[in-house]
């Protein structure tokens, strides 16, 4: 492990000069798991949104199911979605197996009901406060979505960061749909994996100091964006 | 409503409430055989916790549906509260997180109001409310009586013809509590008809016009003010006024 | 959140326009990953790509998975190394044309100290047999890829029953080459290897090779085509085009041309 500083100084040095490779598989890993995110929360926060203010038989036992999906395994999602996307499949036609969609597609399923819970949650608590002076007002519960997640703004942001950690980091998914090919579906967490496979372990964890260090970088520019937006104009 | 500013107009609205009542966990909360709310107003509803006030005012504003009677206004059943032109004032402001303007955008965005007309409207209303300041501030960052103004200000927005209110001024110091009174005197003097719930015996003395008094989910008097105060027509009455009705 | 919004939406625009930028013609092979652990198909790849604009996308995985997702028909050509599990995917009509394309050989690797006292040795048979009596932990693909199939073939010669053992003794990493090796580091285990991934591996850390040259270790690598008869999506042309020229004399030069530390890890042997 001596060499680690120098492997991650190297790694560093491929990032800060520009190399075409490594800085191909950072952007590939961000626009994953960022599209991911953008889907799961364009699918997520109505689903989180209606199940938070909606009252219908199940509802309650929907909600336990979501908040245990937060859990999915992303082997499992990654199982599935070969299955699905596999030519032998009921979706192989589509031909999008080892290529980014495919990952996209699989880490869509992964992140969707984290934000899906977590916008259920932060929908009803803003609700308890909000729902008789939005009924005052004349509000429908439908017409009440988009006020209590325009809101909720703030604490959904967190909910999508969430989303998008649980997306960047995750390997097991994106390698089987992925496939793991080299300047086509190669991302951070997958070249850790084949690089510990090499026996490369100081540059595998120099890979992941730069994983760490991305994922962070991303949380605090959406954060700072998200304060420095304050409250909405007129 | 603007161009009504006659002082001592009568408020035009009336509300006549029948045969209400209402049980939560298979106990009466209220049962309320008759009432009516005419004459200038503004009316205070008056109490010991637990008596029923802000059930009422919420059965009222149709925000809590009773489970027999009818609230009728101006003859009509009332079926939702802002659909019959009533706006309410909680006993803790709900406040959207936007800025202070944006709060009364809000509600002015639904009237379908051009922009011009709106930003006129918002203007009048923060200067009305003393809040002309404070704008562009976050309206989650305004002290407890600004924030309360700004709350009266949003039901202003929506036009009203009644409004009600839940213990406004509980929370609020004696000098946030007086510029809250003379807004209220002033809604009322503009026809608006106003109902409020208060615990402050001295606030319903300064505003109102008739007081109800309840107790145990019924109304026990329901008398102008002056008559209450001078000498009250019933024993919760004059229990009340001495401090010793408790429930 | 006006600002957030509008940038993510120029990334996923931006990686819509790369996405849809990548190269249009391009062939997956199912393959093992003994050749893209060691290095073998970076090396070569490159001169098939510029020569024949073709782009090889190579997923590595274990030669019973690749098998598996090649008769999916997830790829379009396999390269692996299980002669017998080769032989039946042609048989069962999956695939068409094998032909042989390189070979190197197995090892056995193992802790420095050698526990079960098999080092210098060259009859893998009698050095799993050792293994076996002192039960000393040995470390098994367990993947159902090649070299796990191979070392199962040896474990029967030896007469040595694994499934007994399993957890004990004889660990099941389910994992691969690469992966393996490093648990056998760590726990002080033997294991078979294939030498060009051992020859490449960065972690040998108290590890060296105990017992080779064997005969039986010899390990063949095949190539063939999916079946495009049978699964239409094959893109038969590019994959025969790619298969011609591993196994024509370019491919089996730059095979034979692909060396770490000075080491030769394949050897060419395309009839």
């Amino acid at each position: 492990m001596g060499t680690f500083t120098s492997e991650f100084l190297q790694a560093l040095h491929l990032i800060v000069t520009g190399d075409g490779d490594l800085w191909g598989i950072v952007l590939l890993s961000l626009w994953v798991s960022l599209s991911a995110v953008a889907v799961g929360a364009a699918i997520g926060m109505p689903m989180g949104a209606a199940l938070a203010v909606g009252r219908f038989p199940g509802r309650r036992a929907l909600v336990v199911l979501l908040n245990a999906l937060m859990g999915l395994p992303p082997v499992v999602v990654g199982l599935c979605v070969y299955l699905l996307l596999s030519r032998a499949g009921p979706l192989g036609v589509l031909g999008l197996l080892y290529t980014p969609g495919a990952m996209v597609i699989a880490q869509t399923i992964i992140v969707t009901p984290i934000i899906a819970a977590l916008t259920r949650q932060i929908v009803e608590g803003l609700d308890a406060e909000y729902a008789e002076q939005l009924k005052s007002l004349g509000l429908s519960r439908l017409a009440s979505v988009p006020v209590l997640l325009w809101d909720g703004r703030r604490a959904l942001l967190t909910a999508l960061l969430a989303g998008f950690g649980r997306a960047i980091a995750e390997v097991g998914a994106v390698i089987i749909v992925g496939g793991n090919i080299n300047h086509v579906t190669r991302v951070m967490t997958t070249t850790i994996a084949l690089e510990t496979s090499k026996g490369n372990l100081a540059l595998a964890l120099a890979l992941g100091a730069i994983l760490i260090t991305i994922a962070i970088s991303v949380t605090a520019a959406v954060s700072l964006l998200g304060a420095r937006q304050g409250p909405a104009h007129a | 409503m603007r161009d009504v500013t006659v002082e001592g107009q009568l408020a035009s609205t009336r509300i006549d409430v029948t045969a209400l009542r209402l049980s939560r966990s298979g106990r009466q909360v209220l049962d309320v055989p008759h009432l009516v709310l005419e004459g200038p107003g503004p009316t205070a509803i008056l109490g010991p916790n637990g008596a029923g006030k802000s059930l009422l005012l919420r059965c009222l504003h149709g925000l809590i549906a009773q489970d027999t009677g009818t609230i009728a206004q101006d003859g009509r059943r009332l079926r939702s509260g802002a659909a019959a032109g009533q706006a309410m004032v909680f006993q803790r402001p709900v406040l959207l997180r936007r800025s202070v303007a944006a709060n009364l955008a809000f509600v002015l965005r639904r009237q379908r109001l051009g922009h011009a007309t709106r930003q006129k409207r918002i203007a009048e209303l923060l200067e009305e409310g003393g809040l002309s300041t404070k704008a562009r501030q976050p309206a989650r960052s305004l002290s407890g009586g600004e924030a309360q103004r700004l709350a009266i200000l949003r039901a202003l927005a929506t036009g009203p013809r009644v409004l009600f209110l839940d213990e406004p001024t509980s929370a609020l110091d004696p000098a946030a509590t007086a510029k809250i009174e003379t807004m209220i005197a002033r809604i009322a003097s503009e026809g608006v008809r106003v109902v409020l719930v208060t615990h402050d015996i001295g606030q319903a003395r300064r505003l109102a016009h008739d007081i109800i008094l309840m107790q145990g989910g019924r109304v026990a008097e329901h008398s102008p003010a002056g008559a209450f105060f001078a000498r009250p027509l019933t024993q919760a009455g004059r229990l009340y006024l001495s401090g010793e009705l408790l429930i | 959140m006006r600002i957030v919004k509008s940038a993510l939406l120029a990334l996923l625009l931006a990686g819509l326009a790369t996405v849809g930028a990548a190269q249009d013609r391009y062939i997956v092979v199912q393959s093992t990953t003994s050749t893209q652990n060691s290095g073998l198909l970076d090396a070569i790849l490159p001169a098939f790509e510029r020569e024949s604009g073709i782009d090889v996308r190579v997923v590595a995985v274990g030669t019973g998975q690749a098998i598996r997702n090649a008769a999916n028909g997830d790829g379009d050509v396999l390269l692996v190394h299980n002669r017998t599990a080769e032989d039946k995917f042609v048989a069962d009509g999956e695939g068409v044309g094998r032909k042989d394309v390189m070979y190197n050989d197995f090892v056995l690797v193992g802790p420095s100290e050698d526990p079960a006292g098999v080092k210098g040795g060259s009859d893998i048979v009698v050095a799993l047999s050792k293994i076996a009596e002192s039960q000393s932990p040995f470390a098994s693909r367990g993947d159902d890829s090649g070299t796990h199939k191979a070392e199962l073939r040896h474990w029967q010669s030896a007469g040595v029953d694994v499934a007994d053992a399993s957890g004990s003794w004889y660990r099941e990493l389910g994992a691969g080459m690469g992966a393996t090796l490093n648990a056998a580091a760590g726990m002080g285990a033997y294991t078979l290897s294939d030498r060009a991934t051992w020859i490449s591996f960065g972690n040998k850390d108290g590890m060296e090779i105990v017992v080779q040259g064997d005969p039986k270790l010899f390990n063949p690598y095949g190539v063939i085509l999916v079946n495009p008869a049978k699964h239409p999506t094959v893109k038969a042309e590019d994959g025969q085009a790619f298969i011609d020229w591993l196994t024509g004399p370019e491919g089996q030069a730059a095979i034979a041309d692909f060396q770490i530390d000075g080491q030769q890890l394949f050897f060419p042997s395309a009839q």
